[in-house]
């Protein structure tokens, strides 16, 4: 599948035109054979967008679509189509189910899929309606794509100076250089005879006291 | 200034959301993953060409596999949904693995090198039967190779290219079971062989191009047939009577039918039942008689002769072409801690093969299963290799006298889990293992300075991983003072219970139960669950612990049970008992004995409960107790809840004085045609409980309704109990109810409309959360609820406590009707759920995680913050304050919150968490085919340094404050000197 898309927009197009006729081809109801008893497929497609992942293949071979919770699960073929079957209930076949309303959830390592909500018509003939139960949005065709790409882990900031600033250290260590080197920058600017005078209160006062330096207190 | 930076700072810090969240490089680092694939069903070799060889499988696990024949090494593996068991694999040209499932419905290539599926068919199929698969190695038909499936009625022909129905044959009128089907070489007619109703013999000739059937003859065996079936060659099958002592050959020349019935007292003098084994062997079958096994040879025209016999204990391999149009198989059996293994020709018993003695270094049982497969030596002779799975599920490969590569396969159906510590440490012995010098020390924490902030080379990363592996001494095999290192104890299916190791998953013992009297039928019991048999806590400081394993003869559930106590430490099994009653339901008591021995009750299904240990000691403790034993049953199918007390002892011959009989107590029974019971969940009773009130952010106090003896029950209408989508949301509601099971009280009843199973539950302290479907929106629920005691709410008043006037210290009793009031509040979730855990940890201090095993087999760590009835759309700023999050419709899922990050649990069924020493840290085992252990901090480790600690960052600043200091005071006295001058 991913080759198809990295491939040039004229065949993304052809490819759009193929899943319009998919689309035709999977409200149709598809009689197996046998008269007495109909049955009905759900046909879809999951269609991942192009990832810069290696492995990719790998990933797309243990992608599970599962219907209704575990009641059955299915694989994608090479070119991403997968099929549920369901039936009408004519027979003690207890592998397929009736048509109604049913779930469906895609499973892929670091993608997150929306359950869709797959209406099943008996009365006409098979329709399938589908929608998206997280974003409520209906679809218009069964093809399925991610809402999200999902990624396990976190990724580490790369490395700057601020992080180290930011942490706890660099922050002890940049309030040390202020008191070091800055606070005395700061009291030569203070005017001589100011100081002094301050000097002579303290002097006055004998220990300092730090209600005396709020202007509150005064 | 200070303290407004240190303010910022601290903000700046519990501004961060405290979550589960890992980097990539720490992966790997206090987890540890291990795939499995389950008891091998089938195995199909691919050798012939160059290049990898292996090994396709089926599991009993429904898990289609290739291995590496080399190594055992999994290549790819495909979990398919648990109703969907495989009934037969194959290769089909040479490029597709075939596989067959659903009783012969789904049928699905898979591609040989890499797994991905290629197509799938669903087959027609009418009604239940054995299914067959059989993939022709030489039938073409207009440039298309069909694959013959039979399932269900139907006999299909389907396209090994692209799985499209060729052509399908409908037998369900008839009632047609096709056993057999043969192809003649060189022809396109296939011979399909079956019974109708098992009395009549049918061989169909069918057209393999269209499907025609070109001729039919059927034939009425009078005594009717059992159904097992042996094909001996292209013309010929054996079958077995009805009354298992006849061997009928069933020959099928050109069309015709004809019968051969061989008494099997003929061939044996004490002859009994008789059984065909499913091996497959040119001109000869294999029967089971009297736990011998008879090779029986067929001659030309259907005479069959004894030509060998084996004891019981063998089992053996379908035969396989050697040079010169001979056939040669495979038979193994072992003889204590040894295999023996030979290959024999079919034609000529006496000539043997190969002959060879495997030692095996652990107990693993009899032989299941053989599969062989050959391979021309360098010197043109051939070569054999057997792939053999045992009684414990283990599969091994044999090669030139040994064991090449052997799987654990039993730890994919783990049945019960739990903890053990390990040994204490000797003294002498430092039990984490400190770095060499100061210089590596510091080279170490260098380098780990340079991974944190990105500097490092990939070199690098490897050192610094490696280096994180050995400082963290995490594989050693005694006590750490976090209580880190730990063993899991699980049993498996098959009987086996292992220890692993939490460090880094290997197995430290294993041992496969053994029943303790060897004369009776039962030769191996079935585990079924694992219990703290002696926990050395206080008291008996020198015994080692020990669990108790409860197994069970047999699949019935009056089967006799088996009880068997195992010495954590060494693995041995102390002694071992056959209880001589059923057991239905195990209790850990709150007691023990001197020796630190849990007394447990075991009810049987009579309706009596057996006391053990059946000492006098633990006799008196329990009259002791004896009116304040209480227990309950819940009976699903008929939708009855019962409670149950102690009444006096049994009387009768067989009954001793450990044996007690008990009284209904009261009954809830729910109305059947309404609802009907899917879940059931009590707290755990090992759990812990920090604090009893909890402190709103109005300075108002809540008690928590904490009782050990609640019940959380499920119920759904009887239509809602299939499969979702299977009802309309007016049909189905979903009832839950909270219920004392000392009185059968009901507390409470929450009733969900449109609502339906399954419900998974978490139960914990004073809450529960489950998850269910909700069939009107159409998304799964979950719900939590909360339960706080109104009696006690009171007790809120200072003044009250300090001079005494409260209740709080009145007794508890479980008698008195408790005044209760609940919180509750639902939220979406956007998955399907397996299975919820709560994390637990030493004194329930830290705060609680949900661990939700999704469907997608992946473990999400989900705050119990998220799940919060107090949650309001708009908190207020005390609210926020206290870290109440704004009530949003759906909960989160946050892809760095999933503690199985990369990994997924195939299978997952079950999550376990045990507590660590450390007050932040909880264990987490989950199981399934896969297994998948971590290490959690819900809270992140507030008590301890994290391994990302930079101790270098730390010696750096304090040496450049150091320095600073130094240089300033330098400075500071040239300055003072300098003025003295002036």
């Amino acid at each position: 599948m991913a080759p198809i898309l990295r491939s040039t927009s004229l065949f993304a197009l052809i490819v759009c035109q193929i899943s319009l006729i998919f689309l035709f081809a999977s409200t149709l109801p598809i009689s197996s054979g046998s008269e007495s008893e109909e049955s009905y497929t759900i046909t879809g497609r999951v269609r991942i967008p192009a990832s810069t992942v290696i492995g990719h293949a790998a990933k797309f071979s243990s992608i599970k679509v599962i219907l209704n919770g575990g009641q059955h699960v299915t694989f994608l073929r090479p070119d991403g189509y997968f099929t549920l079957y369901t039936t009408i209930p004519s027979s003690n076949n207890i592998h397929k189910v009736p048509a109604g309303t049913h779930l469906i959830e895609v499973y892929a390592m670091g993608y997150f899929f929306s359950p869709v909500r797959v209406d099943v018509s008996a009365r006409h003939r098979g329709k399938v309606q589908a929608t998206l139960t997280e974003t409520r949005r209906s679809l218009t065709e069964l093809v399925l794509e991610p809402l999200r790409a999902e990624q396990y882990y976190e990724m580490r900031e790369p490395f700057s100076v601020m992080s180290i600033v930011k942490s706890p250290m660099g922050l002890m260590v940049g309030f040390m250089v202020v008191v070091v080197f800055l606070m005395p920058k700061l009291m030569e600017n203070i005017d001589p005879e100011e100081m002094k005078s301050a000097q002579e209160q303290m002097r006055s006062q004998g220990v300092p006291s730090l209600t005396s330096l709020l202007p509150a207190s005064r | 200034m200070a303290i407004r930076v240190f303010l910022t700072l601290l903000l700046f810090l519990s501004s961060a959301i405290v979550s589960f969240s890992l980097y990539e490089d720490q992966a790997g680092l206090t987890d540890w993953h291990q795939r499995y694939i389950g008891k091998v069903k089938h195995a199909v070799f691919h050798t012939q060409k160059t290049g990898r060889k292996r090994v396709i499988v089926s599991t009993e696990e429904n898990v289609v596999a290739s291995l590496d024949l080399r190594h055992g090494e999994i290549f790819w593996r495909h979990v398919l949904g648990t109703k969907d068991a495989i009934d037969g694999v194959g290769i089909a040209l040479g490029k597709y693995v075939i596989t067959l499932s659903s009783e012969g419905s789904a049928l699905r290539a898979w591609n040989l090198p890499d797994g991905q599926m290629v197509w799938e068919t669903s087959l027609h199929t009418a009604q239940h039967s054995k299914s067959l698969l059989s993939v022709p190695i030489n039938l073409k038909v207009d440039k298309d190779y069909p694959i013959i499936v039979f399932g269900g009625g139907y006999l299909h022909a389907v396209s090994a290219i692209d799985g499209e129905v060729l052509w399908k044959k409908d037998f369900t009128v008839e009632g047609f079971e096709v056993q057999r089907v043969l192809q003649p070489p060189g022809s396109s007619i296939i011979y399909v062989l079956g019974f109708i109703n098992l009395s009549e013999a049918v061989v169909y000739q069918i057209d393999s191009k269209s499907g025609e059937v070109v001729a039919q003859k059927s034939m009425v065996f009078p005594g009717g047939f059992s159904g097992e079936i042996s094909s001996v060659s292209s013309d010929k099958v054996v079958v077995l009577d009805s009354t298992r002592s006849i061997l009928v050959t069933i020959g099928f020349i050109d069309g015709g039918l004809s019968f051969q019935k061989t008494p099997i007292s003929d061939l044996v003098e004490d002859s009994g039942k008789a059984e065909i084994l499913s091996a497959l062997l040119s001109n000869m079958l294999a029967v089971k008689v009297n736990k011998r096994t008879l090779f029986v040879k067929v001659g030309g025209e259907g005479k069959l002769e004894v030509v060998d016999s084996l004891s019981d204990e063998t089992a053996m391999s379908d035969s396989l072409p050697v040079a010169d149009d001979q056939e040669a198989f495979a038979s193994v059996h072992h003889e204590g801690s040894k295999i023996h293994l030979m290959v024999k020709l079919v034609n000529e018993l006496d000539n043997v093969l190969l002959r060879e003695t495997i030692q095996m270094d652990q107990h693993r049982g009899r032989v299941h299963k053989v599969f062989m497969n050959n391979y021309i030596r360098t010197d043109r002779s051939n070569g054999f290799r057997a792939l053999i799975v045992m009684e414990d599920h283990s599969l091994l490969l044999l090669q030139q006298g040994a064991i090449v590569w052997s799987r654990e396969e039993g730890l994919a159906s783990v049945t019960d889990v739990t903890t053990a510590e390990l040994p204490l440490g000797k003294d002498g012995v430092s039990v984490s293992k400190v770095e060499h010098t100061l210089f590596e020390w510091l080279k170490g924490h260098v380098l780990k300075l340079k991974g944190s902030l990105l500097l490092a080379s990939p070199e690098d990363v490897v050192a610094i991983q490696e280096l994180r592996v050995k400082s963290s001494g995490k594989n050693k095999l005694t006590r750490d003072h976090n209580g880190f290192r730990k063993l899991i104890l699980a049993l498996t299916r098959p009987g086996k219970l292992f220890a692993l190791h939490t460090g880094d998953g290997r197995i430290v013992w294993s041992m496969l139960l053994k029943s303790p009297s060897n004369s009776q039928a039962c030769e191996r019991p079935n585990g079924i669950s694992l219990y703290q048999w002696q926990v050395p806590h206080h008291h008996a400081m020198d015994e080692n612990p020990s669990v108790l394993v409860v197994g069970k003869c047999g699949s019935d559930s009056s089967a006799p049970g088996v009880l068997s106590f195992v010495d954590v430490y060494t693995g041995k099994e102390i002694s071992s008992s056959d209880i001589g009653h059923s057991v239905v339901q195990v209790m850990p008591l709150p007691f023990t004995d001197s020796t630190e021995q849990r007394l447990h009750l075991i009810a049987d299904t009579v309706g009596h409960v057996h006391l053990y240990p059946k000492t006098s000691e633990a006799l008196s403790i329990f009259q002791r107790e004896f009116q304040n034993v209480y227990w309950y049953t819940v009976e699903a199918d008929d939708g009855i809840i019962r409670g149950h007390v102690m009444k006096g002892s049994c009387s009768g011959e067989t009954a001793d004085e450990y044996c007690f009989t008990t009284r209904e107590l009261w009954t809830v029974v729910f109305p059947s045609e309404s609802e009907k019971i899917i879940s059931t969940l009590t707290r755990k009773p090992n759990e812990v409980v920090h604090t009893q009130a909890k402190v709103n952010t109005d300075q108002d106090l809540l008690y928590k309704y904490v009782s050990r003896n609640l019940l959380f029950v499920a119920t759904v209408s009887p239509k809602g109990a299939g499969e979702i989508g299977s009802v309309t949301p007016e049909e189905s509601s979903l009832v839950v109810y909270l219920i004392d099971t000392i009185t059968g009280r009901i507390l409470h009843r929450l009733s969900h409309q449109g609502c339906q199973g399954p419900v998974h539950a978490v139960f914990s302290e004073n809450w529960v959360v489950y998850h269910y479907f909700n069939l009107r929106a159409h998304k799964y629920e979950v719900t939590v609820v909360e339960i706080y005691d109104q009696s006690r709410a009171e007790n809120k008043n200072v003044w009250k406590l300090i001079l005494g006037k409260h209740n709080l210290t009145a007794p508890i009793t479980s008698y008195s009707r408790p005044e209760v009031f609940t919180k509750s509040q639902s939220y979406f979730f956007a998955q399907s759920v397996k299975t919820i855990e709560v994390t637990s940890t030493a004194k329930g201090i830290t705060s609680k995680q949900l661990l939700i095993g999704t469907i997608g087999d992946q473990i999400l760590a989900l705050d119990k913050r998220f799940v919060d009835p107090r949650r309001t759309l708009n908190p207020s700023q005390a609210e926020k304050e206290e870290g109440i999050i704004p009530l949003t419709d759906t909960l989160p899922i946050i892809p760095q919150a999933y503690v199985t990050h990369s990994h997924k649990v195939e299978g997952l069924r079950g999550i376990v968490t045990a507590p660590s020493k450390l007050e932040s840290t909880t264990h987490v085992f989950a199981y399934g085919v896969d297994l998948f252990y971590t290490r959690l901090a819900p809270s992140k480790t507030y008590d301890s340094l994290t391994d990302d600690f930079s101790y270098a960052l730390l010696l750096i600043t304090i040496v450049a404050l150091v320095a600073a200091i130094y240089i300033t005071w330098v400075l500071s006295e040239k300055k003072e000197l300098s003025e003295k001058w002036r």
